[in-house]
């Protein structure tokens, strides 16, 4: 420092003191919580709509309790010894409207009688449902003809909540939604920022610039907390979704997800300028790993010569990582693999970025 | 103020800037006095917003140094910062916030200076305290810029273009906003393509053109310096009818003479003797005079003598 700079110092007042409210970190995540509540459609995205989209595929994929099989008899003593099985429905129609039905999927199979008080069974065989509607079927006809079960059995029903459609969904969600915060939240408000000029201002303010970034991480997590607890809450409380992990474990583990999200969210808004730029930008990121990360349906899907690619993206790892813990009750201590590529994309994605930056 | 005894607050030698294609300051030297409002007037693309970027630390040059109060940017940036005021040319804030979260973000960065609400009141926002600034005019946002500025009582204030795109009122008001800091005896920077602001506002001008002062001095001396105290402007009748320019010089109290969209332009020294001697002339050769105007000269006068050019042409 200059000999100037020492005796100005000298001649002002000693720095005021002042309450924690207006320390420039505090001021700076008040700024983000604010620019995030006064955007609606921010709002939305974030907590309103996994929720709904939660809901929807909740009620489209619901199982119905002992979901009827449907099937039609030609001829009404067929009909009549299929009703006394209580998980069939069904109708008697003639020979041409069932099979106009069996074709268009309202009935699964159709018996009709055959010569000399035979029964032929019309039905799909690579249909699993038709499947087991012939074997319900012929069971209840043999059993009305007189035919009785050699071995006695009793059913002992085990409906475990973890292996429904929802229960694979609402990890699925909750990554997809940590991806979406974590990256939009933090590129889309620095790209504004340098497109207005915001940067620039700030910058030539005696602004400490790593708090600018670290605001943008207070933020980040309290609502990545948020939006966590209404989902996983919400998922429980409507679908009985369990959460078999400790809370911590998955809370760290949300953490983590979120970091790295944010890493990369900053790595694409470290220089574009437009808005354009940044949403193209991350469309790009994101696209492949809406697709391959196993969201709505598994990525064991995929062959096995994408299987690399697919298990690098840190979407899968986040959602591998989440429905372990959350269905399966795995531990971090067994999540390795997905820790490392989690934590992978965040150190490369961190540094690179704060190489790149431009606050112009 | 607290700057060194006899050290210009503000002292720029041999600053040069180039961009890929253009040289935007090319080799510029500057010294500003304590307490004085230093107004750098050019037209668009001249390099006043790259000099003023570099004195402000946000532009490295590619030559030459900058030392403000006494310090550098390379070894004294974040007490520099600290007692700097700064308003940029094209800065948005954030439209979500109200004007009193503004600046008490921007308050929130410096160690002393004023209560939010006194900054506030300084720009006459007291109104809209609570609005958003997205709802504000521009005229209302350029003063939430300013109170930005203002927010760590700086000692040297900075403000680059700051009512450009204004309307005439709006543009009034902030001109008497500055005056009154000036009275609080700040040293200001301020750079226009406005004449009027210039001559209104500083107490010293440098010319720039082409990323170089072209004239530097009061205003009044720069308006001297053209040798001329009033133009006259005029037009006259008739298809084909040409005076000509040397009768013109020629002519009581007329310096210089120029053709001007399709009329004539004098520079002259005497009002009175030199619009005298014109009727005399035109009268002697059965030409009409029309539209006949003078005015006091103006800088942009002095600017057009300099470079044949108006600062508003670009």
């Amino acid at each position: 420092m200059s000999e100037g700079t020492a005796i100005a110092q000298q001649m002002r007042p000693a720095a005021e003191r002042r309450p924690v409210i207006d320390h420039a970190l505090v001021q700076l995540t008040l700024v983000r919580f604010r620019e995030f509540w006064r955007e609606p459609e921010a709002v939305f995205w974030v907590f309103v709509f996994p929720i709904l989209l939660a809901t929807g595929l909740g009620i489209a994929f619901r199982n119905r309790p002992a979901d009827l099989v449907k099937v039609a008899a030609v001829g009404p003593q067929l009909a009549t010894a299929l009703r006394s099985e209580k998980s069939l429905a069904v109708d008697v129609l003639d020979l041409a409207s069932g099979e106009q039905a069996l074709r268009a999927g309202r009935i699964v199979l159709l018996a009709t009688p055959a010569a000399g008080g035979g029964v032929t069974y019309h039905y799909d065989d690579t249909n699993p449902e038709a499947r087991n509607a012939r074997m319900l079927v012929d069971r209840t006809l043999q059993h009305a003809a007189g035919a009785r079960d050699p071995v006695t059995v009793t059913d002992s029903l085990v409906r475990e909540p973890g292996s429904r459609y929802i229960d694979f969904l609402i990890p699925g969600l909750l990554g997809m939604n940590l991806m979406g915060s974590g990256i939009w939240g933090l590129g889309f408000a620095i790209v504004d920022a340098r497109r207005k000029k915001l940067l620039k201002r700030l910058i030539a303010s005696p602004m400490p610039r790593s708090q600018y970034l670290l605001s943008f991480l207070l933020s980040r997590l309290t609502f990545l907390y948020v939006e966590v607890a209404a989902l996983v809450l919400f998922g429980a409380f409507v679908f009985g979704v369990p959460v078999r992990g400790p809370i911590w474990e998955l809370a760290l583990l949300c953490l983590v997800a979120s970091l790295s999200f944010s890493a990369l969210g900053l790595l694409i808004a470290s220089r574009v300028r437009t808005i354009e730029g940044a949403s193209g930008l991350m469309n790009l990121v994101m696209l492949p790993m809406w697709i391959f990360s196993g969201v709505f349906f598994s990525s064991d899907r995929f062959p096995a010569m994408f299987q690399p690619f697919v298990r690098a993206l840190p979407l899968t790892a986040v959602i591998d990582a989440l429905r372990a813990h959350m269905l399966q009750g795995v531990g971090l201590s067994r999540l390795g693999p997905q820790l490392a590529v989690m934590g992978g994309w965040l150190v490369v994605c961190f540094f690179t970025a704060l190489r790149l930056f431009r606050w112009r | 103020m607290p700057t060194l005894p006899n050290k210009p607050p503000v002292c720029v030698h041999g600053l040069r800037k180039a961009y890929s294609d253009v040289l935007a300051v090319d080799g510029l030297d500057l010294e500003v006095r304590a307490g004085e409002c230093f107004g750098l007037l050019g037209p668009n693309g001249a390099g006043k917003t790259t000099t003023i970027e570099i004195c402000e630390g946000l532009l490295a040059p590619d030559a030459g140094t900058v030392e403000l109060l006494g310090m550098r940017w390379e070894t004294d940036a974040p007490e520099l910062r600290q007692r700097l005021g700064v308003q940029l040319q094209e800065t948005q804030l954030s439209e979500k916030l109200t004007v009193d979260e503004t600046v008490r973000l921007f308050r929130s960065f410096y160690r002393r200076g004023p209560s939010v609400g006194e900054v506030i009141a300084m720009v006459q926002l007291e109104e809209k305290r609570g609005s958003r600034v997205g709802g504000l005019s521009g005229g209302q946002k350029q003063r939430l810029a300013m109170a930005c500025a203002l927010v760590g009582d700086p000692d040297l204030l900075f403000l680059d273009e700051p009512t450009t795109g204004l309307d005439p009122q709006a543009r009034r008001q902030l001109w008497e906003l500055i005056e009154r800091f000036k009275t609080e005896g700040r040293t200001i920077i301020l750079t226009t393509h406005y004449m009027d602001e210039a001559e209104r506002l500083s107490d010293r001008v440098a010319i720039m053109d082409h990323g170089k002062v072209i004239s530097l001095g009061t205003p009044r001396e720069l308006i001297a310096s053209i040798g001329a105290e009033h133009m006259v402007a005029f037009a006259v009748d008739g298809d084909g009818v040409t005076l000509n320019l040397a009768s013109l010089e020629s002519l009581d109290g007329v310096r210089v003479a120029r053709c001007e969209n399709g009329g004539y332009e004098l520079q002259v020294r005497e009002l009175h003797r030199a619009v005298a001697a014109l009727f005399e002339e035109t009268a002697r050769r059965g030409i009409v005079v029309t539209e006949l105007r003078t005015h006091s000269a103006t800088l942009e006068d002095v600017f057009v003598s300099l470079t044949g050019r108006h600062l508003r042409d670009e």
